[in-house]
């Protein structure tokens, strides 16, 4: 059994490199931070109290259109809704006995990669990992966003370009492991990939966000595949 | 009608917090039913996967080197690299890529 201290350690190492994926990807989002009038500290502190990227540009590009409250409240909802999915699997992960203080606190930052890492652990989650991850992804992320309103667009395009796909990367690093050892998830990938790439250039479902096509597309193709492929328990308690 | 910054970030704040703590708080119990439990457990693979692809050619300045950093980072994921190579890899294709197609 590991300490609590030897995971808050693991969960700073493993959050180091989400740290300055992060700080890459906060970077263009301080961009948009400032299109919607932010100051540095502002955004510093959207980006800290949100830790969504999805939800935060969703939220800029109204603010920056001078939407209301409301409208910004359901298009947070909207963007972040699959963090709720995300929060549920997470539960499952936690022994049965977790204190309040401790859910109420893992809750805060429950992202894709905090989260992608957190369920990763094998057996039940010991939060103090995932608060090592948190120690360092949080401000990697607020300082990006800082950074991204002070310094707006003197990185030069490419260089812009080029972090862009940092996100992207560790998405992949999270998914394409498991798809190695376990052909469901592999045809599961492939399967998202086509499906979000159909629904993504159909004319018809322009109109729809992409927050929402995401969460859709999630519950749909996760439900049939619960469906068709139930998890035998010996996997289903380790992943 | 104007409006307050700090408030607008209160509202964002205050919905993606609920939105992660309410099931944490509330779902205590092991979920026993099969389906459930099989649904949680696809849903994070599927929305990584939906929500790289296609995005990842509309983040570059060509798609052709958002599919290039896509292809590598899948063989180093596959290869198994870690969350950081992969990123930073991912980054170094495009960066590498687009001093020819941009």
């Amino acid at each position: 059994m590991e300490t609590n201290r030897t995971c808050l350690r693991n969960g700073v190492r493993d959050g180091l490199p989400i740290a300055l994926g992060y700080f890459a990807v906060s970077f263009t989002l301080g961009i948009a931070a400032r299109n919607a009038g932010f100051s540095p500290l502002q955004a510093l502190l959207a980006s800290v109290t949100n830790n969504a990227s999805a939800g935060e540009y969703a939220a800029f590009a109204i603010i920056a259109a001078g939407g209301t409250y409301w409208e910004v409240a359901v298009m947070t909802l909207i963007a972040n809704a699959r963090y709720l999915l995300m929060s549920c699997a997470l539960s499952q992960k936690l022994a049965a006995d977790t204190p309040l203080r401790h859910r109420m606190l893992l809750a805060y930052d429950v992202t894709d990669e905090i989260f992608g890492i957190s369920v990763a652990r094998p057996g039940k989650l010991n939060p103090w990992y995932t608060y090592g991850a948190m120690l360092v992804a949080i401000p990697g992320w607020g300082l990006g966003t800082f950074l991204g309103v002070v310094l707006g667009n003197i990185l030069p395009l490419r260089l812009v370009s080029a972090l862009s796909v940092g996100l992207y990367g560790m998405f992949l690093a999270i998914v394409i492991p498991p798809a190695r050892h376990s052909r469901v998830i592999a045809g599961l990938v492939a399967v998202s990939f086509a499906l979000s790439f159909v629904v993504s250039s159909w004319e018809a479902l322009a109109a729809v966000s992409s927050g929402v096509k995401t969460i859709v597309l999630t519950v749909v193709i996760s439900l049939a595949a619960a469906l068709l492929f139930p998890v035998k328990e010996e996997d289903g308690n380790g992943a | 009608m104007e409006h307050n910054i700090w408030l607008y970030i209160l509202v964002m704040a205050g919905v993606s917090y609920l939105i992660r703590a309410v099931p944490l708080v509330l779902i205590r119990r092991e979920i026993t039913n099969k389906t459930v439990r099989s649904f949680l457990y696809y849903v994070p693979y599927v929305t990584l996967s939906v929500m790289t692809f296609p995005a990842i050619l509309e983040a570059t300045q060509s798609p052709w080197s958002g599919l290039a950093a896509l292809v590598v980072g899948i063989l180093m994921a596959w290869w198994g690299r870690s969350l950081f190579q992969v990123a930073v890899g991912s980054c170094l294709v495009v960066l590498v890529a687009e001093l020819f197609l941009v």
